[in-house]
């Protein structure tokens, strides 16, 4: 039994893991890190479309409440989507200064993109406690339980964006561009993108795919 | 900027590639928020094409400029990977909704129905 085991080990050079020396010479990119932090952002990508889904069955079940065109201010949603939008760029400009050694600017583009994804929850939180207080709130219909859980999630996931984005200013105040500082900083970068290519589908899909229904 | 493009990973981009990611998501998102709060002399149909193929777009622009999903990249699996959760999505989506809005069809036909069966001459 054992040595079917060694002479399979032997046999088989076959290597299905991430060789450390293949993302070429960057030294402060540890192996597999960030091809993890990717699997996950795809893991969370499965569970955004199955809440697409959700809300493509459900969402035209008013149960005689209120449409989307009678509840979503396009206005607002085109702001928001700015913001998120200029964050986007932002936290790019900080990667940059970032691999640039700039520790300055660094911090400069990230609490700029910090502000912006702030003003984005805070479009946010405005829209749902408008919706609360008119009584549309996520038990009112099915097209309200599905899509306070659709922008709901997605909005949960933007405040715990910005949570870490405040942590990792802490962390790079305190210890400066470090290896495992410029990997949470690129793992970030991904999410935050991610969250922003979530948000395409969200205000397509949703709010202008909905007032136009 | 080129003197340090040699150590600097060249998949997480320029300030050139996130300024043209930028440019083309600020049009691919402006032409659909004008499709709905311009209200141009546009059919419904059009209109949700314009809102649909835009927003996938858009979707294939951040990949590309914010994501920098590569086929090299991490040995290719990354895009493989992001292949892989493209096909479970479509698979979900398309299936979901192709079940849930067919689902009368083994129904017994609706009392309507049963009475113009029965009026026919």
């Amino acid at each position: 039994m054992a040595t079917t085991d060694q002479s399979y080990a032997a046999d088989e050079p076959y290597e299905f893991y991430i060789e450390p020396g293949a993302h070429g010479s960057d030294e402060h990119h540890e192996p597999g890190t960030m091809l993890g932090f990717w699997l996950y952002l795809m893991s969370d990508c499965l569970i955004f479309g199955i809440l697409f889904a959700v809300y493509a069955v459900l969402g035209t079940n008013y149960a005689a409440g209120p449409s989307p065109a009678d509840l979503f201010e396009i206005e607002a949603i085109l702001l928001s989507t700015v913001f998120l939008l200029l964050s986007s760029i932002t936290y790019g400009f900080a990667v940059i200064n970032m691999q640039q050694r700039n520790q300055g600017g660094m911090t400069v583009w990230l609490l700029v993109t910090l502000a912006f994804g702030l003003g984005f929850l805070f479009m946010e939180l405005r829209e749902f406690s408008h919706l609360w207080h008119i009584g549309a709130g996520p038990g009112a219909s099915a097209f309200l339980s599905s899509f306070w859980l659709l922008v709901g999630t997605h909005g949960l996931h933007v405040t715990f964006g910005c949570i870490w984005l405040v942590v990792l200013l802490i962390q790079v105040q305190m210890h400066g561009l470090t290896p495992a500082n410029t990997r949470r900083t690129l793992c970030l970068s991904l999410f935050w993108h991610f969250l922003d290519l979530i948000w395409i589908g969200v205000f397509s899909f949703v709010y202008l795919t909905g007032v136009l229904l | 900027m080129s003197a340090d493009h040699h150590h600097t990973d060249e998949s997480h981009g320029s300030y050139r590639s996130y300024i043209i990611g930028f440019l083309l998501s600020v049009v691919l998102t402006a032409i659909p928020f004008w499709v709905v709060l311009g209200e141009p002399d546009i059919s419904l149909g059009w209109a949700l094409a314009i809102i649909f193929v835009l927003g996938a777009a858009q979707i294939m622009v951040h990949i590309h400029y914010f994501l920098h999903v590569t086929v090299k990249a991490e040995g290719g699996w990354q895009a493989m990977s992001l292949i892989f959760s493209v096909m479970l999505l479509v698979i979900v989506l398309s299936g979901s909704l192709w079940i849930m809005f067919h689902l009368d069809e083994n129904m017994m036909p609706a009392h309507e129905q049963i009475e113009r069966v029965r009026n026919l001459p």
